[in-house]
């Protein structure tokens, strides 16, 4: 079958059958088994389904277009299937220096609305970027559907709830919700599905609110916690911040391009046959900005960036595979993912914005997970790091660097995240402060969370072999290097990479020296201690396998490779421009990174710095030559800002929080001063017309029945009186009335005759 | 004018007509009424009825009767007699039930004081 028919189709049947799912879920959920046991059958077979699908189309793909190493620069090799865009807005055939356009399949399944220029349509954009990530969600939604239907068994019973005190003085007892946490499990992996698929940015930002409710749901899953539905909130509120930036990008793109297909913007942005950026006819530079950047916050708030990474630290409230499931391949991916696919039409100015959005968001973090003694805090922290460092590869011009890294991340992320489930599982308690010495009791958990520490560090031999992580960063570290390299003045932009890394590493052997290895801190902590049960342990193992191998190029087939396939067409040629910031920015092109001296330099920093990190965990935490509690005393002022998060949460507090309140308390006194009294008045007013009316209606209108009833009463009362029931009286009466009308009758006769 | 007018006391010293038959029939019918209005007896209060029923009956067979026409065209021919003989027949029926209602009547109240029978009064 042709690959422009049987690609929507394959990757469609993947996105819907989650849907499928989740509505079978939504109606018979409670009644599959006892207490929806089988919820958890139907979800895991669906994404199970979805994860099949993707990899026939990944077959497919492959088999079309296989992967091939990148030409730097070279169209030799120009792909034959170059121009199969349905829209043809690629020609096939370039010549000279045209570059290519990379192989794309792009649709409409459903238009729901036409009108002049303005379409809306459920469409498709398939790429290898697209292809990819279908595979990867579907892969690690598959993991951690198996392993919370491990985690979750808590709520096939009745659940008491220890977190929630009542008024009455116990705790909440509540029936389980076992379906329920699949279903909104399903909801979101269609979400996410629709996100990656889309062929438009209207599309996208539907299946990207349908995200944010799904995290809501999910994180807020036990909702009678005022944390967890205090931490739902903010999700899903701080996701409204960056989404209002989003519709102004949208509206700028619309209003200006007339159409929000990737396509046509692509097209109208990089005009073939070079690709190279040019601002359209109908914009400014200004416009072009505001819609990049616009475009970008929408991305700040899903893949939680400065300033607006609060939201996920405390999305922990969620179940632990929401987390994992959240911060690994979903939901902060979509961001990242956004900003991959809208690369083409980001000038130079936004996308130095982005790498400094990045920078400042990896800083912070990492310096913030140094300090968190919370194990799934210090993983959110390293999660919004890592989303920092995404950012900034894709800001620095790196765009296979950044997604290569979305990738690998999502795979070791998850692995880690599963991993401190199993912990949490084990121990009941999420504080670093009362584990230790869990390798001894739970070997599996530790040595898989341990490879999951090292892909995310970048650890291998340099130039020989490495975990994933140290391939993607190192050609994040590279491409900053290069950046800092023709660009001297944003030099600070790879040592915010460079100090990043050391501050990764240090943080992670932190978690896990303190986790698993020492002497244990709490005795009752690490006597109930106990491995995970295998469905758990199991897609441990298959994932830590997939963070080793990830990075991996064997032959020519690997991620990175497969990633350049889907290079935006003109995007590999670098960049130079810049009005904004009043200076001009050079981009150096993407393949340049990969010269050997800055590819060694590259690789020598990232494993010194992260060498460097690790060591200095070990000295704290392994050996404890030097007691963490002296450091922390010795640098109090530090160690206070770091654990009390930079203060951002009291500061976004202070900043909107209260004065929302104000605002809310000022709107509810108005509420209740003014309007309420108004509407009090008029209810008022209506009550005395009112009892005006039904005055009336009792005097008057009932008067008036009343008077013809008893009219008619008295009038039955009096005639009663001539029933006496004598009969001769009856007689008498018969008899003279006779008499009387006969007297009567010939009266009038008689007159009539004489008239 | 017509028959409606007070008959002439004169038309009654003259031969036998149909106004001497009507006099007799009023004298009857008011005799019979009298009879029902002051009877406490029901027996006697059936009797009334009976004159009364029989006063009529001497009208229709006076109106009827060609011999007390002058002009036989005028009479009634032999319908009056039948009207007269169905009322006889009526006046039996009508006599047996009241006989039978005046029984019952006085088996629950063993008396026939038709002032009694005021059971249905309002």
């Amino acid at each position: 079958m042709d690959p422009a028919v049987r690609l929507p189709l394959l990757l469609g049947l993947a996105w819907l059958v989650p849907l499928a799912s989740f509505v079978a879920i939504l109606f018979f959920g409670p009644r599959m088994g006892k207490h929806g046991k089988n919820a958890a059958w139907v979800a895991t077979a669906a994404i199970v389904t979805s994860l099949m699908l993707s990899l026939m189309a990944a077959g497919t793909w492959l088999a079309v277009h296989p992967v091939t190493a990148p030409a730097h620069g070279h169209h030799g090799d120009a792909h034959a299937a170059a121009g199969q865009d349905e829209h043809g807005g690629h020609a096939a055939g370039h010549h000279g220096h045209a570059a290519d356009a990379p192989p794309a399949y792009s649709g409409d399944w459903y238009t729901l609305y036409q009108g002049g220029k303005l379409k809306l349509s459920i469409g498709w954009y398939i790429d290898s970027l697209t292809v990819l990530m279908f595979v990867v969600v579907a892969f690690i939604a598959t993991c951690i559907h198996v392993y919370a239907s491990g985690y979750m068994h808590d709520e096939l019973h009745d659940v008491t709830d220890h977190e929630v005190h009542l008024s009455t003085g116990g705790h909440l007892h509540r029936p389980g919700r076992f379906p329920r946490f699949f279903q909104a499990l399903s909801l979101f992996c269609f979400s996410m599905f629709g996100i990656v698929i889309a062929g438009n940015l209207a599309m996208v930002f539907v299946f990207w609110e349908l995200v944010g409710i799904c995290s809501w749901f999910l994180i807020g899953f036990y909702y009678e916690r005022k944390s967890a539905s205090n931490a739902a909130n903010k999700a899903f509120i701080v996701n409204r911040v960056g989404d209002f930036g989003m519709l102004i990008g949208l509206m700028a793109l619309w209003g200006a391009l007339g159409t929000l297909q990737f396509t046509d913007m692509f097209a109208a942005v990089r005009p073939a046959p070079d690709h190279a950026l040019v601002v359209p006819a109908s914009m400014t530079n200004w416009l072009l900005f505001i819609a990049g950047v616009g475009i970008f916050c929408g991305c700040v708030g899903k893949s939680a960036q400065f300033p607006l990474f609060v939201w996920l630290p405390d999305a922990m409230e969620g179940p632990t595979p929401v987390s994992a499931l959240v911060h690994s391949a979903t939901m902060v991916a979509a961001g990242v993912y956004l900003v991959g696919r809208f690369f083409p039409v980001l000038s130079p100015d936004v996308l130095l914005v982005i790498a400094y959005t990045g920078a400042i968001t990896l800083f912070i973090a990492a310096t913030i997970a140094l300090v968190a003694n919370d194990i799934k805090r210090v993983l959110a922290y390293s999660t919004v790091s890592q989303l920092g460092y995404m950012m900034l590869a894709l800001g620095v011009g790196g765009w296979v660097a950044g997604l290569f890294h979305l990738v690998t991340h999502a795979f070791f992320k998850s692995l880690l995240f599963l991993c401190s489930g199993s912990v949490i599982h084990a121990c009941h308690t999420n504080d670093m402060r009362k584990m230790g010495g869990l390798a001894r009791v739970m070997p599996w958990t530790a040595y898989t969370m341990l490879v999951g520490c090292l892909a995310i560090i970048g650890a291998g031999i340099p130039f020989v072999i490495g975990l994933s992580g140290y391939y993607s960063k190192d050609s994040i570290l590279a491409q900053a290097l290069s950046f800092a390299q023709a660009n001297p003045r944003h030099s600070v932009l790879f040592y915010a990479v460079a100090g990043g890394a050391a501050l990764t590493a240090f943080y992670m052997f932190r978690l896990w020296f303190m986790t698993f290895a020492g002497e244990p801190r709490d005795h009752h902590v690490h006597e109930h201690a106990h491995e995970s049960p295998t469905v758990m342990v199991a897609p441990l193992v298959v994932l830590s396998v997939l963070a080793v191998a990830a990075g991996w190029t064997i032959g020519t087939f690997g991620i990175a490779n497969l990633l350049e396939q889907a290079r935006p067409a003109g995007t590999a040629e670098g960049l130079t421009g810049g009005f904004a910031f009043g200076q001009t920015l050079t981009y150096p092109a993407e393949h340049l990174s990969h010269a050997e001296a800055i590819h060694r330099a590259a690789t020598w920093t990232a494993f010194g710095t992260a060498l460097a990190g690790v060591a200095l965990a070990a000295v704290m935490y392994l050996w404890r030559l030097v007691s963490p509690d002296v450091v922390a005393t010795i640098f109090r002022p530090v160690y206070a800002f770091l654990a009390g998060r930079w203060y951002f949460d009291e500061l976004y507090k202070a900043i909107f929080v209260v004065p929302a309140l104000g605002i809310a308390q000022l709107a509810s006194g108005a509420d209740r001063g003014i309007i309420d009294r108004i509407i009090d008045g008029l209810a008022w007013t209506a009550r005395g017309l009112a009892g005006i009316d039904a005055w009336i209606d009792r005097t008057l209108v009932d008067g008036l029945v009343n008077a013809t009833a008893n009219a008619t009463w008295n009038a039955g009362i009096a005639l009663k009186r001539l029933q006496t029931g004598r009969l001769r009286q009856y007689v008498v009466f018969i008899a003279l009335a006779t008499v009387a009308l006969f007297v009567l009758a010939s009266l009038f006769m008689r007159v009539s005759h004489a008239g | 004018m017509t028959g409606l007018t007070v008959l002439p006391l004169a038309t009654l010293v003259g031969p036998v007509s149909v106004a001497h038959y009507l006099v007799v029939g009023a004298v009857l019918f008011v005799a019979g009424v009298a009879c029902m209005a002051v009877k406490r007896n029901a027996l006697g209060v059936l009797m009334g009825i009976e004159l009364v029923l029989n006063g009529a009956n001497v009208n229709f067979v006076a109106f009827a009767s060609p011999y007390l026409q002058a002009d036989g065209a005028r009479s009634l021919g032999l319908d009056g007699q039948i009207i007269a003989l169905f009322v006889i027949l009526l006046a039996a029926a009508e006599a047996a039930v009241a006989l039978a209602i005046t029984l019952n009547f006085y088996n629950n109240h063993a008396t026939v004081d038709v002032d009694r029978a005021d059971d249905l009064k309002g």
